[in-house]
């Protein structure tokens, strides 16, 4: 491991311009990179911490009744901020799947979105949220929504002197919920075989006027599943048609077979998650659905 | 790369010179010499090197140095409160709640961050707060006993 210096800026803007002067990353939680780092994968002469940045670490309700997530602010912070959980409970509770309490005390949700996973916990239900990245580099702020951030398992999209600021989710729409789901072998400190993370508005009438699902763990990158959304869509909650929209969600995984799992085992687990956070959305709306 | 990181560590102002390529744990074992702290896998997937950071439990080895600064830092050797040892050291110690010994500083650590939040944990959540600690003797058992104990003896000394 050649040397590595460490740089604390305390405003976006001297992180980009650090960033800007060549052979550095970013530095969120660090449960990721200072492993990459230490065991050679990758390679890198200065890291630039984000953590003394206070914008980075911040988390508020938005004028609108949004809310803006510093990308630095790690998982226990964003499961202690009362209006955020109550508001989305399925953010906090996707980041308590992320690794241990100590894990937790560190890592966030723009490492878990930047260090592009397919298998990150904490992505599939912002995704569903239709959560917005607000990036800075050297020519200033852009927005894009954080589904466009991945490229491929373990690369992002931002330029190599952008940072990801916050992850800013929309106000709550009335009578929607969201949910994610993952299967692992053991209960904690496992990676996801597969996820699928949910979330549904219904219109004035019952039916499901609109709806997001997105896969963890089965694509390079986390997957929307156009199909299985769009079966869902003016539809009346049920276990029929949450069963349907589990089994097109598998069929619109790509997943591979590797030792966590093979590739029809991971599919099968796409279309009983799927429909499971399903069911758990119409729990959360308080909807009587009819039993198969 | 060396500079200098000033930080707490077990409420004593330290200042000490580490390298740009040092975490939290080589700072603690190598450059302050308080090994007590252990090194298990390296990549936190043990819990073994669980420290204190700021009052919460983190894994030294996934903590820089650098990112140490002006931080206040709990190991091991910080817990016992002079010679007497910590209510959870000594349930560990009675209900047998360690075998070869290489997980317990990261256990006592992460049980003493749990009952500082919560007064009457349930068993659920003492099995939660440890769940990033391994054990490979696999006394999880007795571990877990001894929390409830040393949780039930703190409010009994409590006022």
């Amino acid at each position: 491991m050649k040397p590595l210096a460490y740089e604390c800026p305390t405003t976006a803007a001297d992180a980009v311009a650090a960033l800007g002067r060549g052979d550095a990353r970013a530095l969120a939680g660090g449960t990721d990179l200072i492993v990459q780092i230490r065991e050679g994968r990758k390679s890198v002469g200065r890291v630039v911490d984000l953590k003394r940045i206070p914008e980075l670490t911040a988390i508020a309700q938005q004028p609108d009744g949004g809310f803006r997530i510093g990308a630095a602010a790690n998982f226990n912070k964003i499961a202690a901020h009362a209006a955020l959980a109550n508001a989305y409970p399925s953010v906090p509770n996707s980041g308590r799947l992320v690794g241990s309490l100590q894990v937790q005390n560190r890592a966030g949700l723009g490492g878990n979105i930047c260090n592009a996973a397919p298998s990150a916990d904490a992505v599939p239900v912002v995704i569903c949220l239709d959560a917005r990245a607000e990036i800075a580099g050297p020519k200033g702020r852009r927005q894009v929504a954080v589904e466009a951030l991945f490229a491929s398992p373990g690369r992002n999209t931002l330029a190599t002197d952008e940072i990801l600021v916050s992850i800013l989710l929309p106000p709550v729409r009335p009578r929607s919920a969201s949910c994610y789901l993952r299967f692992t072998p053991r209960r904690e400190m496992d990676i996801a075989i597969a996820g699928a993370g949910v979330w549904i508005a219904l219109g004035s009438d019952g039916t499901i006027e609109d709806s997001r699902i997105t896969l963890a763990a089965v694509a390079p990158v986390p997957l929307r599943t156009p199909m299985a959304e769009k079966a869902l869509k003016g539809e009346r909650p049920s276990h029929a048609l949450f069963a349907d929209a589990g089994r097109t969600a598998a069929r619109e995984a790509t997943p591979i077979g590797d030792t966590r799992g093979s590739v029809d085992y991971r599919r099968e687990l796409v279309a009983v998650l799927t429909q499971r956070a399903l069911l758990s959305c119409a729990k959360d709306l308080k909807l009587r659905i009819t039993s198969p | 790369m060396n500079s200098v990181i000033r930080c707490e560590i077990n409420g004593e102002e330290r200042e000490v010179l580490a390298d740009g390529r040092d975490t939290l744990l080589d700072l603690l074992r190598d450059r302050i010499g308080l090994t007590g702290t252990k090194e298990g896998c390296g990549n936190g997937n043990c819990g073994t090197c669980t420290v204190l950071f700021d009052g919460e439990p983190v894994n030294a080895c996934l903590v820089l140095a650098g990112e140490a600064s002006g931080a206040r830092i709990t190991t091991i050797e910080g817990i016992a409160h002079g010679n007497v040892l910590d209510a959870v050291q000594q349930a560990l110690i009675t209900h047998g709640g360690t075998q070869c010994g290489f997980c317990t500083p990261g256990i006592v650590i992460s049980a003493v961050a749990l009952l500082d939040r919560k007064r009457a944990p349930t068993d659920d959540e003492i099995r939660h707060a440890i769940a990033g600690n391994l054990c490979r003797c696999t006394g999880y058992d007795k571990i877990v006993e001894a929390i409830r104990s040393a949780a039930s003896s703190s409010r009994a000394s409590a006022p």
